[in-house]
């Protein structure tokens, strides 16, 4: 452990990927509540259009994939709420958009080729300099600042966007402030562990965590800790056995997940039969004599 | 029919009428009441708390409403009702700015819907909890949602947000429940649950959709003692109906639609003829009342998707 971190790039790396890890999963647990869990995915696809397009104008190719990528993540609101299209639906026309773009784009730009999207893609964790640390802390700040802000917000939106526009919240305004943060998220950590890494990191620790717990705040709370913990694991697994870190990290998380899965009917029935112990008559019959009249609320992927 | 109609709403009576009734209960702080006072437009006449002129909503091009025209005055217990498709939901929407007018125009408390800024005021119970992702929450940290119309943002709840949050809890008798999953419980608990979010900004003035639709007999009756306590503080109450059901003693008045227009205000008609054909989504909650330990007739309730 110690040997690992005396080099430089590890220190620099462990830092850029805890940070990463630990800020993704804030932004995910609303995208995966409002459904649009690809939408990491989705925008760093179109930041890779935004690469392509840096290199092939000669500026700087993360500035372009920033401003390509807000202005994609805008546009999928808009999609969304505009084209009658359904989040997903959304989100497969960025994902197509943004790799083509990217593709088409980068074969034009002199001295680059697909093998450049490939690092941004997969992320170059042992290349991480000294300025690329402080651009992550400083996106982690931001992130936190701006979830923290309006988390509460946030939180009425993602349960039921209309009660949100009848408790007169500025609804597609907070839509954007979602879609920015998590398109500011992906643009800085892909240098430095890819798109898919990030885009990963924003869900699945989000999934294994709603496994788990009862409460939005403690979801949030555990789908950081499995965050930060799977992003150091993951990259002191690799440097000792060798591997690609993003792989590793994001295989680390699903493991994880599995876990959460188990644990989860394990400590759901245990709960139930606690619940049945203490309460008596009380919520037995209803139970039983509602499900299915509830289509929407899906009981059965969430408990029992 | 522009202004006289709203003057003929802001009498001096209902005024009076409503504000002898809030003084009378202890849940209604001396502030909102002045605030109330100082909400009318002018001195000695309270706005309507909903004013619906000439409504046309479109979707798609399509009207689904075809002009409506509703005026609800402070402290009214009115119930919209009608089949399905009949554009009752459709105008609770627009009275809410949730979908926009295609024209004519809504006020709420006497401002037009689009500057309408003290949505505390108002609380909004949907027809139910949406899943979303099945991001857990529990039924404490829902109904403290509630409050995002009166809190400030990156302050603490204050010792009175949470006896607001503990006060609407337990109204619904869900104290025992305040740390559960929403998504773990019945959908009749959970339509306690969204009424308790909307008591929790301690608002004067609800708009209910189908509170009854889909909920088990016992529930039922919490939901109409609830309703009932709300009414007797003074509150204005706009419910969206299918039937009136065991609400019907509570109900002041009842507009019907269909097709989009205004067919019946009034006097709430009795369930029948459409409500009586075959097919149509009953529940049942007066032979539910009777006969409480009838589950048996609970899985029926198959309230179709309007939307």
């Amino acid at each position: 452990m110690t040997e690992m971190l005396q080099y430089d790039f590890m220190q620099r790396a462990l830092i850029a990927a805890a940070l990463v890890g630990l800020v993704a999963p804030v932004i995910g647990v609303f995208l995966v509540q409002r459904r649009l869990a690809l939408l990491g995915d989705g925008i760093g696809h179109v930041a890779l259009t935004g690469v392509a397009l840096g290199y092939l104008t000669q500026t700087s190719p993360l500035l372009v994939a920033l401003a390509v990528s807000v202005v994609g993540a805008a546009a999928i609101e808009l999609i969304r709420v505009r084209a009658r299209t359904g989040g997903d639906v959304a989100l497969a026309l960025l994902f197509y958009g943004g790799i083509a773009g990217g593709v088409l784009l980068i074969g034009l730009a002199p001295g680059a080729n697909s093998a450049t999207l490939t690092g941004f893609l997969f992320g170059s964790v042992s290349s991480v300099g000294e300025e690329d640390v402080a651009v992550v802390v400083a996106l982690a700040a931001v992130v936190l600042a701006v979830i923290g802000y309006f988390w509460r917000e946030l939180f009425v939106l993602c349960q039921d966007e209309e009660s949100a526009r009848a408790s007169g919240l500025p609804v597609r305004l907070l839509s954007l402030v979602i879609a920015v943060t998590a398109a500011l998220t992906v643009v800085v950590s892909m240098r430095v562990v890819g798109v898919l890494m990030v885009s990963a990191l924003m869900v699945v620790p989000v999934a294994a965590a709603q496994q788990l717990a009862r409460s939005f705040r403690v979801t949030a709370l555990l789908a950081m800790a499995i965050g930060l913990l799977c992003s150091l694991g993951g990259l002191t697994g690799a440097y000792y056995v060798d591997v690609a870190p993003g792989a590793a990290i994001v295989l680390l998380a699903l493991a994880v997940f599995a876990a959460a899965v188990v644990a989860g009917y394990a400590l759901r029935a245990a709960t139930g039969r606690a619940r049945v112990r203490d309460d008596g008559p009380s919520p037995g019959p209803d139970d039983a004599g509602t499900v299915g009249t509830m289509p929407q609320t899906e009981r059965g992927s969430v408990s029992r | 029919m522009g202004f006289p109609f709203r003057r003929e709403w802001c009498t001096v009576p209902h005024y009076f009428d409503n504000h002898f009734r809030f003084r009378h209960h202890g849940a209604v702080t001396a502030e909102s009441v002045a605030e109330r006072a100082g909400a009318g437009s002018g001195p000695g006449s309270a706005p309507p708390a909903f004013l619906v002129r000439d409504a046309v909503v479109a979707y798609d091009r399509v009207p689904v409403l075809h002009g409506v025209d509703l005026t609800v005055p402070r402290g009214q217990v009115l119930a919209i009702l009608g089949p399905n498709g009949s554009g009752k939901s459709t105008l609770m929407k627009a009275m809410l700015g949730i979908v926009p007018l295609a024209s004519g125009s809504v006020e709420v408390h006497g401002t037009p819907l689009r500057r309408f800024r003290d949505w505390g005021r108002i609380g909004y119970v949907p027809q139910r909890l949406t899943a979303g992702g099945g991001v857990p929450a529990t039924v404490r940290e829902v109904v403290a949602s509630g409050q995002i119309a009166r809190r400030r943002r990156l302050r603490w709840s204050t010792p009175s947000d949470r006896a607001a949050v503990d006060e609407a809890l337990d109204t619904l008798g869900l104290g025992g429940m305040a740390r559960s999953s929403v998504h773990e419980l019945s959908g009749g608990q959970q339509q306690r649950v969204l009424i308790a979010r909307a008591l929790a900004a301690r608002p004067d003035t609800f708009v209910m959709d189908e509170p009854m639709a889909g909920v088990d007999a016992e529930n039922q009756r919490a939901l109409a003692s609830a309703i009932t306590a709300l009414r007797e503080r003074g509150s204005t109450i706009v419910l969206v109906l299918h039937e009136s059901g065991p609400l019907e003693p509570l109900l002041e008045r009842g507009v019907a639609l269909s097709g989009g227009r205004v067919v019946h205000d009034g006097p709430v008609p009795s369930p029948s003829g459409e409500c009586a054909r075959p097919g149509h989504d009953h529940v049942h909650p007066h032979a539910g009342a009777e006969a409480a330990a009838a589950p048996s007739a609970l899985p029926e309730f198959e309230v179709p998707r309007r939307d």
